[in-house]
């Protein structure tokens, strides 16, 4: 057996070792500083041997520690996993960008795989010319990088009921924050000449379920893009490789992944996915359509439900995400008796518009219960309500745009919980 | 050509192209077998509806042999599959039931997404008659039309109105919602909290 092979053994079984300890109760942290901690007298494995080389890893992953961060999915929610939904784990993240790999993922088709040689991208309908490009032509339109935030419509939509999910990865976990690089739809749309009788835009995708949505051309020419990248890279296939549509603060569904025809047309086509789905049932049985832009929402991340306090008192660092689906959120608000006196949190880190933003609230925690929510406001002065407010217009079935104030109850334990108040 | 117009020519080559530039030049026509093979797209104005027919009772031979594993041999939906039949006057209870006879607006959208995506992985393999003929059937299924005989086609298709039309509007929430929304009070907002609801109770959430 060669040096290298047993330096990888022993740290195999090291690493065995040690995840089936974390797996089990916290590790004990030094006390009191009258027993010296082994974490700094005992020689660990990996100050003694040589850890893997440069070639072990081409695309690197996160460490073993961090098993438990992924996307999770409901399996009683849907008949099938190719028709599903899974969650971003917003618990345990931190900043405004989502990894690539937690980005939750919703089809209808299951994921395509597509080659991307043997993708295209058509434009017709009421144009001078229809049109097809490759990728490669798509790659020399002069290109834009933007963070948005992209949220499912039912995101938050299994709460109408009451809460329902302990967790706020499933409560709110529909959603994802990337830089986008593509190319401005209008500059696409215009190498076909858009005709002046057209006034809506159909976009549809290439898996199995052709997904097809209706976008206003205003819209269309505003913000749109065509992108082909997200934090870097090339987009991943659960998110639409090799190129995805993006409608900045409008709900997520209208975000056509595997984007491969654009039509122009003089009205509005009512898919299934703005008819039948995607439509507001309000409480008199009428219904709202075209409901598509993102009002203001907030959720504290952490302490929640997945990521509860195990510090006991003292510091603790409250923090959480907000966005909007009109610009830039101007405050964040955090309650911690349930809504009866508020104290504005610190954003941190960039406020885009139409991009998630991160805030803090750093208070030193007396053991008390706490009826924790946030609260955004935005730039055009708009307050997210509370889930009561929200249910005394839109009653308990309509399913979508779900942007209700989030209560948790932190207990003298730690321990949280998803709750409703009066 | 000079030293000067040989880096003349140069810089220009490498100028920055006007934002408000006419077109690149890019991509190629589109033929029109191409747009025919991918512009499936039905509107309930009728445009888009390809040539064809078919009837109730051609409709219910292919519904039990390519969609009542999912959807059940009545509509009624297996396991969480979609309902398709049914559900007329439960839009205002506590579980309302949404199908082409209770909530959709169009008949156009059923036959679009059909034709676009069913049967659920054997995607786009009906023909339009066999979509006419599904169609003519769930609507026989769901009380549209009563009469055994009907044929659905390109012809009387628009005829044909769902009964839960009329109940749409255009988004309201900047009228009913927003001017609501805008008190950001800061301290003694309410006297009382009291916890109504709990999730753990319920205890439906995944590890």
């Amino acid at each position: 057996m060669s040096e290298h092979e047993k330096t990888d053994r022993t740290r195999r079984r090291f690493l065995t070792t040690s995840l089936a300890a974390f797996g089990g109760a916290a590790a004990t942290p030094a006390l009191s500083g009258e027993k010296p901690d082994p974490a700094i007298t005992e020689v660990q494995p990996w100050r003694r041997h040589l850890g893997p080389g440069v070639d072990a890893s081409p695309y690197g992953l996160p460490s073993p520690f961090e098993a438990r961060v992924k996307r999770r999915n409901v399996p009683w929610l849907t008949a099938d996993t190719r028709s599903s939904i899974n969650f971003t784990p917003l618990h345990q993240l931190d900043g405004i960008i989502t990894p690539n790999g937690l980005c939750f993922e919703r089809h209808h088709s299951g994921v395509a795989e597509i080659d991307p040689a043997k993708h295209r991208l058509m434009i017709n309908g009421l144009v001078e010319q229809p049109l097809v490009f490759t990728l490669d032509d798509l790659k020399r339109f002069p290109r834009e990088n933007r963070v948005y935030f992209m949220e499912c419509t039912a995101n938050t939509g299994m709460e109408w009921h009451g809460p329902q999910m302990n967790g706020v990865q499933f409560t709110h976990g529909m959603i994802h924050n990337v830089m986008y690089t593509g190319v401005p739809l209008r500059l696409i749309l215009q190498e076909a000449g858009i005709k002046a009788s057209a006034k809506w835009l159909l976009a549809e995708g290439g898996d199995a379920a052709a997904m097809t949505r209706s976008i206003p051309l205003e819209k269309a020419l505003d913000d749109c893009m065509v992108a082909f990248a997200q934090n870097g890279e090339a987009l991943r296939p659960e998110n639409g490789y090799p190129l995805r549509l993006l409608v900045p603060g409008w709900e997520g569904n209208m975000w056509i992944k595997w984007l491969r025809r654009l039509e122009l047309g003089d009205k509005p086509w009512m898919q299934r996915e703005e008819t039948s789905k995607y439509t507001d049932l309000m409480p008199d049985g009428t219904s709202r359509q075209f409901t598509w832009v993102m009002d203001a929402k907030s959720v504290i991340t952490s302490p929640s439900p997945q990521a509860p306090i195990t510090h006991g008192k003292g510091p603790l660092v409250i923090t959480g995400l907000a966005w909007s689906g009109h610009g830039v959120v101007k405050k964040v608000d955090v309650t911690l008796d349930g809504g009866r006196n508020w104290t504005e949190a610190r954003i941190d880190g960039p406020r885009l518009p139409k991009s998630l933003h991160r805030f803090y609230l750093d208070i030193d925690w007396d053991g008390r219960p706490l009826l924790l929510q946030s609260r955004a406001v935005d730039e055009t002065g708009y307050v997210q309500p509370t889930m009561k407010a929200l249910k005394a217009i839109r009653g308990e079935n309509s399913v979508y745009h779900n942007n209700g104030i989030q209560t948790w109850h932190v207990r003298a334990n730690g321990e949280v919980e998803n709750v409703e108040v009066s | 050509m000079s030293r000067f117009l040989e880096i003349l020519a140069a810089v220009l080559f490498l100028l920055p192209l006007p934002a408000q530039a006419g077109k690149l030049g890019l991509g190629r026509p589109a033929l029109p077998a191409e747009i025919a093979a991918w512009d499936k797209d039905v509107r309930p104005d009728g445009q888009g509806l390809p040539a064809g027919q078919g009837s109730v009772a051609q409709g219910e031979e292919i519904y039990l042999e390519r969609c009542a594993a999912c959807h059940g041999d009545f509509g009624e939906g297996v396991d969480r599959w979609p309902v398709l039949a049914g559900g007329q006057d439960t839009l205002t209870d506590e579980r309302p039931i949404k199908t082409i006879g209770s909530y959709w607006p169009y008949l156009s959208t059923a036959f679009d997404y059909i034709q676009r995506t069913m049967p659920y992985g054997d995607a786009a393999t009906l023909g339009a008659d066999e979509t006419y003929a599904i169609l003519a059937y769930l609507l026989y299924m769901n009380d549209i039309v009563d009469d055994e005989g009907f044929t659905l086609s390109r012809e009387n298709f628009t005829s044909i109105t769902l009964p839960n039309q009329p109940s749409f509007r255009n988004d309201d929430r900047p009228r009913v919602e927003y001017p609501l929304f805008r008190n950001r009070c800061m301290t003694d907002c309410r006297a009382t909290v009291e916890i109504t609801g709990r999730a753990g109770t319920l205890d439906v959430t995944p590890k």
